[in-house]
């Protein structure tokens, strides 16, 4: 019986020649990554060896990442103390793969890692963050867990009691229309699916469109595989990824590409034709109340929020300048942009596209995760609307309760920008 | 006998359990006050200690979606709540079965506010309406984990064997 491409990479993970979805298994962990709540994994993990007479040493430095990016720079003097903790526990522990607060290597640790070519095909990835799905965008493995949880892969290097999921097979057809991207897709296959319709499976994304899509889109796509509940999303490594790690990730060297098999059994498989498809948004308060731009065309929005681990690449900025430019973001509203690490910044500094963004009046942020889970920057008003190319629009998630998240692509957004109401990028555009 | 102190719906996210602004505060012993901070009148009953320990949430399908933050099931273990959902998120049920917060999945679950339940291995009862659901266990592989009290001491435990 063949295998689906997580059933493979998880037989190799604990050495053996096959798994199937159901069984119990321990695998090693390839990388395990942690943001500023980093400051309770170490809490935890010292917990651990209390009464053990151990030396708490992580089990190896080398596969542990560290990245600051929810609250960059620090808003208040106890985020600012986890984080001093945390860059103290780095050095002592010889955490190399740690990126501070910095113009040249800091970002959004699920642009960081990919990147910095932390993350290859075949690999078992974690975090402490329930996006990091997004890896999965390279062929590998990867899941969000808790503090407590990451604790444990710190102390053992695997982690335990893993069911290997079942998978949901997504087959995608048909080309994009021009100003429907990615984001478009993922958010349409969530209202399909449901917020709970893939909890604890994985979605392993196949077709034409996949095959042809950036490793940029693919990340969008594996991002958002957790707002229908997966343990993660994957897209089996081709030659765009070995592409991406090897000309923009500096990945030196062979990279070894691990495909499901033929015979693989899947839950459950779900074609979509992608040429059919119109822009998406995410109604509030949740992500899977997605309906077609044409059914909420024209709703007045005060905030535009372009950024964040889902669509805060150069591709994501570029597209909204080449919207933008030459003319204005309406009046009665505020438009901030937020790349999604510093080199993509830098980036968009050098080809003009943050200059172009700038003069149409829109705000340019540092890289982080800023307003998309409203701790610091860009909070909103009571009866605000936000039209954000983020991932979540829970009631509360920006800040206030008593304000609403829509969320859509980049080309939506800078589209609405325009006109300070929710627009069809294909009009006009 | 437990007292249902909250009932709430569908996707209750952990932007609700526990909103993202307070998440620079991460300790078990600090997080309890800002469980529901946003149910301002349920979270201000739990600052003021006007709840019994071991009443019970009542939720519907998927408590427990979106974020990894472990303070979302730290909040509820502090007050030392029980939560019964008709389902849980994945990363939500992982960390509470970590921490030891009592998570119950009955996915056929019928209760009010004020209602008094009777919670045995295999069901829940409600007293005012007698009706009875079934439970689902807990997932088997977590079950060591759940045996030795949490995650912290099983690790611990399988620590020391490897070092042995």
């Amino acid at each position: 019986m063949g295998m689906t491409l997580v059933e493979k990479i998880l037989s190799r993970a604990i050495g053996q020649a096959a798994v199937k979805a159901g069984d119990v298994v321990e695998p090693r962990v390839d990388l395990a990554m942690s943001h500023e709540n980093g400051a309770l994994v170490i809490n935890q993990f010292q917990e651990i060896y209390q009464g053990t007479g151990l030396e708490a040493k992580v089990w190896d430095p080398d596969k542990i990442a560290l990245i600051f990016d929810h609250r960059v720079p620090a808003e208040s003097a106890k985020t600012a103390t986890n984080q001093k903790r945390v860059r103290e526990f780095a050095a002592q522990q010889g955490i190399k793969k740690f990126h501070d607060i910095r113009g040249d290597e800091g970002g959004i640790c699920h642009q960081i890692l990919p990147e910095n070519g932390y993350v290859l095909p075949g690999r078992v990835v974690v975090g402490t963050d329930s996006h990091t799905t997004s890896h999965g965008a390279l062929g590998a493995f990867s899941f969000g867990v808790g503090a407590t949880e990451m604790a444990s892969v710190w102390a053992l290097g695997r982690i335990l009691n893993v069911e290997v999921p079942g998978t949901i097979k997504v087959q995608v057809h048909g080309d994009l229309q021009s100003y429907v991207l990615p984001k478009d897709l993922i958010l349409y296959l969530i209202g399909q699916l449901s917020a709970q319709g893939a909890n604890f499976k994985v979605i392993e994304f196949h077709g034409p469109t996949i095959e042809k899509m950036s490793t940029s889109g693919r990340l969008t796509i594996c991002n958002m595989a957790v707002e229908a509940g997966a343990t993660s999303g994957i897209v089996p490594a081709d030659a765009e990824t070995v592409r991406y790690l090897h000309e923009e990730a500096g990945v030196k060297g062979v990279v070894e590409v691990l495909r499901p098999d033929a015979d693989a059994v899947y839950d459950q498989v779900i074609e979509v034709d992608a040429s059919e498809l119109a822009p998406q948004l995410a109604c509030p308060h949740t992500v899977d109340n997605v309906k077609s731009i044409q059914e909420v065309a024209g709703k007045q929005v005060n905030q535009i929020v372009i950024g964040s681990c889902t669509n805060g690449r150069l591709d994501d900025i570029q597209i909204a300048a080449r919207i933008l430019e030459g003319k204005k973001v309406a009046r009665n509203v505020r438009m901030l942009v937020f790349p999604a690490s510093a080199r993509i910044y830098r980036q968009a500094l050098k080809d003009g596209t943050l200059s172009t963004l700038m003069e149409a009046g829109a705000v340019v942020m540092n890289s982080g995760c800023g307003p998309c889970l409203g701790v610091h920057q860009g909070a909103l008003a009571d009866g605000d609307v936000a039209l954000a190319t983020t991932n979540r629009n829970f009631k509360g998630r920006m800040g206030n309760p008593s304000a609403e998240v829509y969320l859509c692509s980049p080309a939506v957004a800078a589209a609405s920008a325009l006109t300070g109401k929710i627009t069809d990028p294909r009009k006009g555009a | 006998m437990s007292k249902v102190v909250l009932k709430l719906g569908d996707d209750v996210s952990t932007d609700i359990i526990y909103p993202g602004r307070f998440m620079a505060t991460v300790l078990p012993t600090e997080t309890p006050q800002y469980v529901f901070a946003d149910l301002v009148d349920f979270n201000t009953r739990v600052k003021n200690k006007a709840i019994q320990p071991q009443s019970v949430i009542v939720a519907g399908r998927n408590f427990g979606c979106g974020s990894s933050r472990e303070q979302a099931a730290s909040c509820l273990k502090g007050p030392d709540f029980i939560v019964i959902a008709r389902d849980f998120a994945r990363i939500f049920l992982q960390n509470s079965i970590n921490l030891g917060l009592n998570t119950i999945i009955c996915p056929s679950i019928e209760a009010d506010e004020g209602d008094e339940l009777k919670i045995s291995a295999t069901h829940v009862v409600n007293q005012r309406s007698g009706k009875s659901f079934e439970l689902v266990p807990l997932p088997q592989a977590r079950q060591a984990i759940i045996d030795a009290g949490g995650l912290i001491p099983y690790t611990r435990q399988r620590l020391l064997q490897t070092k042995k």
